[in-house]
């Protein structure tokens, strides 16, 4: 009965191959470590952030005069109204923590390069349209920090020669940020932003499936069809669009090994999630802001403005450059750099494992780079941190520069044939 | 990547730069578990603060429940203004008088020990000292040129402050200092709890989550090795 039900369907939709293909005979090289649990990690953020998402809306009230109250109506009156909001707040911080791990892994193994380089720019869409969405639900608290930090990455663009003013009001649907700004910033974080993130997760993955994984080793797990003796072949069963074209080695299917793997990543991260979310869910005062428990006010700016921690390396660019206008260039260009990885690196050696001492060392310098960036981004400015701040914008640049100079000819090691470990 | 968590490992001094505050606070040491001083503190909130200062985000009912007061006994002995029991703590002073008055309305308090911090509120309430240049004759140490006069000066007395910034006493009220201090701890406990009256089921509940997951690792680690032994 049930068989039949089922055969019914597939000859309409395929369900089973798609499962197959996707899952159960998807072959993922055996090879991953700790650094690929993030992918995963992300998409569960994304499921806590839409489900909570739903359920703050329907107690939320999208007006300048509602907005504030009715947040604390969620945290005091609703049952369990605390925990969906600090669900949703912490995982916000959450997300770009992980999706953040999740590209510095890109950039380690050299997952962006051929032929990778669509699903790289996928994921850099995804990034992007993340920064818009956090930073839009960020004004919904209608706090004093949502404010004056939407005010001032919106004053951004009133920097643009000619069109700037015109655009900061067309953005702002007002004269200052008011409840016009809220409602239509609402309207993005709840229903368009979402829709675009997940189409473009869908076609991240789909990407991925097409492309197939990367491994820490960058080496290849499938073969021209042919060369691999058959006790050498992966004795898993794949699905035939991938064995019809390629030999596999070192494969599983991701369903059941990666599936049960990632579970454990999964409960280790929902029980660090936890300790933030139940014992601290101000972040330390970086994940919800002392000055948003108090309601927006266009007349009395906060001490010491600052963006979200998540925004902090490229609010750090834009306030070391001295002018405004080429403050925001640098910034914009910060992210567009990102883009544009797959073609800076002109080398055919993926992971660092196996590439030049040149390369560790740029890899390390960068990292240190962002980082600093991201704490400076978060601290009051001075002639220090301004300083700082220069040095590390420069080795944040510097990191594309020197890797598109010396990876033409660059000194590289063997890369094993079969994937280690 | 053993080098890699060692660089990480390296810049971590840099976030204590992050932490730094220029502004000395005294530690509130408030207990959130201790209903006796919760209810000192919300006695003395509607005795000497709620003329000003609203807390219009939180319910007398939620409140009694929290602090273990029974409903009846709550609205004879604690509900003044003879407002409904399910209604937010308000006051009935116009905004704009207030605003006229003081130079800018008094803030709602509800959620000043998330916005400041409880230690903040502890010590604000033991900084003020005699600045004949303000209008009500006190500034306040941590609140420069703060707009409101010392309520509580009946009870703590009066302090001058010297040029190095130390408070002393000039005359005494009704409180020694140890009992104001005590009184100033109960009320920052009383604003910290509204601020957020949920924290308490928030840690109780978090103990519970975490120690599910704790055991649910186990069988999902567990689960992880069985079927990786068809890989190694």
């Amino acid at each position: 009965m049930l068989a039949s039900f089922m055969a019914w369907i597939e000859q309409r939709l395929p369900f089973m191959d798609a499962m197959n293909k996707h899952a159960l005979q998807y072959p993922a090289p055996k090879n991953f470590n700790f650094w690929y649990v993030f992918g995963i990690l992300a998409s569960v953020v994304l499921v806590n952030q839409i489900l909570t998402g739903v359920w703050l809306t329907m107690n939320y009230e999208p007006s300048g005069e509602g907005a504030f109250a009715s947040v604390e109506y969620i945290m005091r009156d609703v049952d369990y109204g605390w925990l969906l909001r600090y669900m949703h707040s912490t995982g916000a911080s959450a997300f770009f923590i992980v999706v953040y791990l999740h590209m510095f892994r890109g950039v380690m193994y050299g997952s962006y390069q051929k032929p990778r380089e669509l699903l790289w720019i996928f994921g850099m869409f995804i990034y992007l349209v993340l920064m818009a969405e956090a930073f839009m639900g960020y004004l919904l608290p209608w706090g004093n920090m949502s404010y004056w930090g939407a005010q001032v990455i919106i004053s951004l663009f009133g920097a643009i020669p000619v069109i700037g003013e015109e655009l900061t009001i067309w953005i702002k649907g007002d004269y200052v940020i008011s409840g016009a700004t809220l409602n239509r910033f609402f309207a993005l974080h709840v229903i368009a932003l979402p829709l675009v993130l997940i189409v473009l997760v869908f076609l991240h993955i789909l990407a991925l499936h097409e492309v197939g994984s990367n491994n820490p080793d960058g080496s290849d797990i499938k073969k021209p069809k042919g060369s691999v003796k058959p006790e050498e072949l992966s004795k898993f069963t794949f699905h035939e669009q991938y064995t019809k074209k390629y030999d596999i080695v070192d494969a599983i299917p991701f369903h059941p090994y990666y599936t049960v793997k990632d579970l454990v990543a999964v409960v280790i991260f929902l029980i660090l999630f936890s300790c933030v979310m139940f014992f601290n869910p101000e972040g330390g005062g970086y994940f919800l802001e002392g000055p948003n428990f108090t309601p927006a006010n266009g007349l009395k700016t906060p001490e010491h403005i600052a963006p979200v921690w998540y925004f902090g390396p490229f609010y750090t660019v834009l306030r070391v450059i001295p002018d405004k206008l080429m403050g925001m260039v640098g910034m914009f260009a910060a992210i567009g750099v990102l883009f544009a990885l797959p073609w800076f690196d002109r080398g055919i050696v993926r992971s660092f494992r196996y590439r030049s001492k040149l390369h560790l060392l740029n890899l390390s310098q960068f990292a240190i780079c962002f980082v600093l960036l991201g704490v400076l981004g978060t601290l009051p400015a001075s002639e220090l941190a301004n300083l700082a701040g220069r040095i590390a914008t420069f080795g944040y640049f510097g990191f594309f520069v020197a890797l598109w100079i010396y990876s033409k000819d660059e000194k590289t090691k063997p890369v094993p044939d079969r994937v280690t470990g | 990547m053993k080098k890699f968590i060692l660089v990480l490992l390296a810049i971590v001094p840099l976030f204590a730069i992050a932490s730094g505050s220029s502004l000395h606070l005294d530690k509130a040491d408030n207990d959130l578990t201790d209903k006796e001083s919760l209810k000192k503190g919300f006695e003395s909130y509607l005795n000497y603060c709620l003329g000003c200062h609203q807390l219009q985000y939180q319910r007398y009912n939620r409140t009694f429940a929290d602090l273990g007061i029974d409903e009846a006994e709550g609205v004879e002995k604690w509900m003044p203004t003879g407002d409904k029991v399910g209604g937010h703590i308000l006051n009935t002073m116009p905004a704009k008088d207030a605003a006229a008055w003081f130079g800018s309305t008094p803030p709602d308090l509800t959620l000043e020990a998330r916005f400041r911090s409880p230690d903040y509120i502890y010590t604000y309430l033991r900084s003020f000292y005699i600045d004949e240049n303000r209008p009500f004759g006190v500034n306040n140490k941590v609140f420069p040129d703060v707009g409101m006069p010392h309520v509580l000066q009946g009870l703590q007395g009066v302090r001058t402050m010297d040029e190095h910034g130390v408070l002393s006493e000039a005359k005494g009220g009704s409180m020694t200092e140890e009992e104001y201090d005590t009184f100033a701890r109960d009320l920052t406990n009383f604003l910290e709890y509204t601020g957020e009256p949920s924290k308490l089921q928030r840690e109780s509940l978090g103990y519970w989550v975490i120690g599910f997951l704790f055991i649910l690792l186990i069988f999902t680690y567990l689960l992880k090795k069985e079927y990786w032994r068809d890989v190694h």
